[in-house]
Formats: structure tokens, C-alpha cells, sequence
């Protein structure tokens, strides 16, 4: 494992080897390069094909979408499964609870974690490598475990139905503290021994040395709390009941019911449901790439 | 500058305290609890416990569900995890690119596993659909008969796979990737002025220098496979004839809709055992290769 850091971290943002099996190759045309650019597009291709199937689908007219032999473009393209999506379901306001969670959850995450991996990087207090133990440790239970005793406790704690029940347990992630201390440990001193002659608290340096310093891989982490935050649905599906709390992957789940076979709708509504984070993943491609290496795990 | 007083000594703690304290409430206490509740006989809503000592871990093992659904997960982990992690290898292979190419061939390999499971089998469902489906269509086309995917009990986990790959393959990818932009450069051009072709640095240079990550993947999809429960429970709902039921499933139905917590308690244990059991394995196993590699 190893820790990168900033100057090189910002260097490999863009590959460094070229194609054909990831060396740099010296002639520019060779038949491995074409072979392999060939197949990568191909690949690209079949991998992009459910997401195109869907979005066609949802601009057929209904009766188009169950006619055999099946048409590949919508004869007469048209918007009516998104128009009576929204007017008649609860997706807005699924959108905005998961807008909500997703967003309390990543930096409520952000938050603790950056707190708790410098406490545990930079100072030392007694059990401090007993508690770091059982983070570790914390890495290891799979959430979905803990769904039934979890339950119970968010019914104790009157949790249920609520934001703050949807998003309590997502904040505790202990492989996002391991990640950001092993970071942390790979700042040098330096800074900070200057910062604290210049009289910053402990609490300044956090914020003014060690976040700036760390930029890329929050923003990194950042992102994939976020995206697994709007994705979950176990727990989501566990502690909400009530329809107006229901993020929307759970709400999803019961449209292919209520909508029957109307498949123009559900494709529709796949399509909104997908659409937020196939859009913020397209703009933020470039720190996700990176923030992977800089994480450490690139072994 | 170093005053060492009580405060220093325990500023730390000051630092940790929040994460530590959603730390014990969100997983310490319910794995306390899970386990207090294996032994009893308690029901969701009522209060009402009942001591049965280890009852609930008898009838566990006992229960040919528990077995049924524990071999369902571990089908459907052998069967995703070797193209969960080869797939990701190919594409990082084929993707660590310069420019526009580069940057389109990322998108589409990682897009599907920015998706929510539940647009993920909406999507797949309905590409799966006997008639009008486009798997079934692309069949019917190329002179084949026609398969109900989500119905047929022996196609039915192979469908939830292929999903799968498609959905998730984008993680694996995106570690290769980082793990490929990692290797020096100059470890190929020494390799090129000796006179290596792209096939020898591929095998002799690219491939050994992933050893390490590749381990970690497989620790990583291992787990990540016996935890498989989303698209299951939304695309067949672990049929037919509960021939896809994982063994989450199996704790959910347990617990919210038959009502026994308890229960439910004694076979999420059992399965945090085995999780517990595959990841310290490979950790080893994966960690031992370390010092030769």
C-alpha cells in the first residue's frame, strides 16, 4: 500500500501509458493498437446498450413498446410516459429525500471521518491504537447484518419514517476514516509544526491544513459517499413506510407495480432515476480516476 | 511547545468523539444486540422475550432454507466473481488512454455502477421479457428459441449474474485503472530499449505489477458477491421456487415478515461468521503473496 503524495497525485490525474496492453507503444499505427481500440469501443458499446435500450424505450408510445418484432427507434418519439411519471407519482418528492439524505449522509460522513482520522493520525491519547483496533475491526461487519437489531433501535429511538433514521447508520463508515488516516499519515509535519508556531489551534489546522491539503481524495471520497448514499436500499427500504419518505430507489421499487405493464413509464422513471448521478459522475470522471490511486489502494 | 497536560493528552479523544459515538450507537450496540437477541425467542412489535438458550441456533442448523439460501449466495459468488474481476482487467486494459476515447471509454465502462439497483433491474427486467425483450429479441432474431429468463429456474441466477457484471464491473475497473496509471513509465521504456513488444510487456510487466491488486479485488468481490441481495430481491424476489433466495433474503423475510427476530439474529450471525471467515482467509492468503510478488 501506498500513500501518494499531492505533487505526484496531481501528476497522474491523466494516464501515463499509452495502448495496446498499457505499455507506451513507439509506432503510431500498429495492429494490436487498432485491435485493441476496436474492442475497447465494442465493449463500450454493449455496455451502453441497456441505458440507450432504456431511454428508447421511454419514448415510445406505449402500445410501441410491446410490439413484436421489436422496433429499435421509437416510430413517433414522444414524452408522455415522463410527462404522467411526474404528474401522477411521488418521484419529485422521492427525489428530493434522496436529494436530502445523500447530501446529509456525505458530508455528515466527511464531517466525522476527517475529525476521527486526524485524532487518530495526529494525537495520542490513552487506547487510542485499542480504538483504532476496532475500526479496523468495524470494516469487516457488513451492514446488512445489522438491519433487524438496527431496526428495533431506530422504533426505540422513534427513528423510523424519519431523515435522520435514513441517515444516522450510513454515516458510520469505518473504511473512510481507515482511508483518510492512512492520508493524513502521509502529510508531512511540517505544515502543521508551522501552522501551530503561528498559533493555530488543533481545530485550525484540521480545517486550514489538513482539508486543503487533502483536497482530491474528499473530493473522491466525497463523491462515492454520495453515490452510495443515493443507491442504497436496503436500509432505506427497511426504515421508511411511509411513501413521502421513500428515497428513490425504494420508491422505484413499487412503481413496476402501480404503473402495471405501462413500460414506456417505468423506463421513464428509470431514466429520471438514473439521470442525476450519470450526470454528476460525467463531470466529476476525472477526481473519481484519481481519487481511487490516491486513496492508496492501488496497492 | 509541547505542554503535557490533561488536555493535550486527551484531545484526541475530542476529535474522535462523534465518529466514535454513531460508531457504538450504529454498529457496536446492534452487534451487541443482534447477538443478545439469538437468544431469545422476541417479535418484532411485541417485547416479549422468552430465553431459549441456543434453541435458535439448533433449529438454524436444521433448517434447510438457512442451506438452501446459503448455497444460492455462494452459487451466485462463484459465478460473479471470476468475470467481476477478468471483465475489470480487459476494460482497464483497454481504457488506460489519453483523450476523447479515453475519457468516453471510462464513462460507458463505469456509468452503470453510478445506477441505483432499482433502475438497474427496472432496466433489466425488461430486457429479460419473454416476447418483446431485447435479449429474447436479439434470440428470436438470431434463429434461437426464446428463454424466460427471470422464470426458469436454471436461467434465472444466471440472468441476476449478468446483471450484476454490468452493474458493478465499473469498481474492479476503476481500481485496475488506477492501479495500471500507477506503473512508471520508465519501467516500459527500459522494457522497450531492451526490446520487448507490447505482447512481452504485457505479460512480463503489466500483469505481474497487478498481483497485488488483483488480490485485493478478489477480497473485495468475494465479499462484496456474499452480500448479494438488491437485485434478487427485485428481479425474481428470490424465485423461482426460491431458487435465487440469498441468504439476506432470507434473513429480511425471517425477520420483517415472519416476525422472528430472534431467529433472524442466530442466521445473520451465521453469516457474519462466514464473511468474517473469507475475508481473514484471503487477507492472509493475499498478504502472504505479498512478500514474493
Amino acid at each position: 500500500m501506498t500513500t501518494t503524495t499531492m505533487p505526484t497525485a496531481r501528476r497522474s490525474a491523466e494516464p501515463t501509458t499509452g495502448p495496446a496492453g498499457g505499455g507506451p507503444s513507439k509506432p503510431r499505427w500498429t495492429f494490436a493498437g487498432t485491435a485493441s481500440a476496436v474492442g475497447a469501443v465494442i465493449l463500450a458499446v454493449v455496455w451502453l446498450v441497456p441505458l440507450l435500450w432504456a431511454l428508447d424505450t421511454s419514448l415510445k408510445p406505449e402500445p410501441e413498446t410491446t410490439r413484436t418484432p421489436i422496433t429499435w427507434f421509437p416510430q413517433a418519439p414522444t414524452t408522455d410516459a415522463y410527462r404522467s411519471v411526474i404528474d401522477q407519482g411521488d418521484l419529485i418528492r422521492w427525489f428530493l429525500n434522496s436529494t436530502i439524505v445523500s447530501i446529509l449522509v456525505t458530508v455528515l460522513t466527511l464531517f466525522v471521518s476527517v475529525l476521527a482520522a486526524y485524532g487518530l493520525s495526529r494525537t495520542t491519547f490513552p487506547g487510542r491504537r485499542l480504538l483504532y483496533g476496532l475500526i479496523i475491526a468495524g470494516i469487516l461487519v457488513p451492514p446488512q447484518v445489522l438491519i433487524v437489531p438496527l431496526f428495533q433501535e431506530m422504533t426505540g429511538l422513534g427513528l423510523v419514517d424519519t431523515y435522520w433514521g435514513i441517515v444516522l447508520p450510513q454515516v458510520v463508515e469505518p473504511v473512510m476514516v481507515f482511508v483518510l488516516k492512512k492520508f493524513f499519515d502521509g502529510i508531512s509535519r511540517d505544515y502543521e509544526d508551522a501552522a501551530r508556531v503561528d498559533g493555530a489551534s488543533r481545530w485550525r489546522i484540521v480545517w486550514s491544513v489538513m482539508v486543503p491539503m487533502s483536497r482530491p481524495i474528499l473530493v473522491a471520497v466525497g463523491i462515492f459517499t454520495f453515490i452510495g448514499a443515493w443507491n442504497n436500499f436496503l436500509w432505506p427500504f427497511i426504515v421508511t413506510t411511509d411513501p413521502s419518505m421513500m428515497t428513490i430507489p425504494v420508491g422505484l421499487a413499487n412503481v413496476q407495480g402501480s404503473y402495471g405493464l405501462r413500460y414506456a413509464q417505468i423506463m421513464a422513471s428509470a431514466v429520471l432515476g438514473g439521470l442525476p448521478l450519470l450526470i454528476i459522475y460525467a463531470l466529476f470522471q476525472r477526481h473519481v480516476v484519481r481519487g481511487v490511486g490516491d486513496a492508496g489502494i492501488k496497492g | 511547545m509541547e505542554r503535557p497536560d490533561w488536555k493535550e493528552r486527551w484531545a484526541g479523544l475530542f476529535f474522535v468523539a462523534p465518529f466514535l459515538l454513531l460508531f457504538a450507537l450504529f454498529m457496536l450496540w446492534p452487534i451487541v444486540s443482534g447477538l443478545w437477541n439469538s437468544f431469545f425467542n422476541t417479535s418484532l412489535a411485541g417485547v416479549k422475550h422468552e430465553f431459549l438458550g441456543l434453541q435458535n441456533w439448533q433449529d438454524l442448523f436444521g433448517d434447510p432454507a438457512v442451506w438452501s439460501s446459503l448455497k444460492n449466495t455462494l452459487v451466485f459468488t462463484a459465478m460473479s466473481t471470476p468475470p467481476l474481476v477478468i471483465v475489470a482487467l480487459a476494460m482497464a486494459l483497454l481504457a488506460n488512454r489519453k483523450g476523447l476515447l479515453g475519457w468516453l471509454l471510462r464513462f460507458s465502462y463505469f456509468a452503470p455502477f453510478v445506477l441505483p439497483a432499482t433502475v438497474v433491474t427496472l432496466i433489466w427486467v425488461w430486457i429479460y421479457q419473454p416476447g418483446f425483450g431485447l435479449v429474447n429479441g436479439l434470440l428470436t432474431a438470431g434463429g434461437f428459441a426464446e428463454i424466460d429468463w427471470l422464470n426458469t429456474e436454471n436461467r434465472a441466477m444466471l440472468a441476476v449474474v449478468i446483471t450484476t457484471v454490468w452493474w458493478t464491473v465499473g469498481f474492479n475497473f476503476l481500481l485496475y485503472l488506477a492501479a495500471l496509471q500507477g506503473i512508471p513509465a520508465q519501467i516500459y521504456e527500459a522494457a522497450a530499449i531492451d526490446g520487448a513488444g507490447g505482447r512481452q510487456q504485457l505479460f512480463r510487466i503489466t500483469l505481474p505489477l497487478l498481483r497485488r491488486t488483483t488480490g485485493l479485488i478478489v477480497v473485495l468481490q468475494l465479499v462484496a458477491s456474499l452480500k448479494i441481495f438488491d437485485q434478487i430481491y427485485l428481479m425474481t424476489d428470490g424465485g423461482p421456487n426460491y431458487a435465487t433466495r440469498p441468504i439476506i433474503q432470507y434473513i429480511y423475510e425471517t425477520g420483517f415478515t415472519s416476525y422472528r427476530i430472534g431467529y433472524a439474529s442466530a442466521i445473520s450471525y451465521l453469516f457474519f461468521a462466514i464473511i468474517v471467515i473469507v475475508a481473514l482467509a484471503q487477507f492472509k492468503l493475499f498478504s502472504g503473496r505479498e512478500e514474493t510478488a
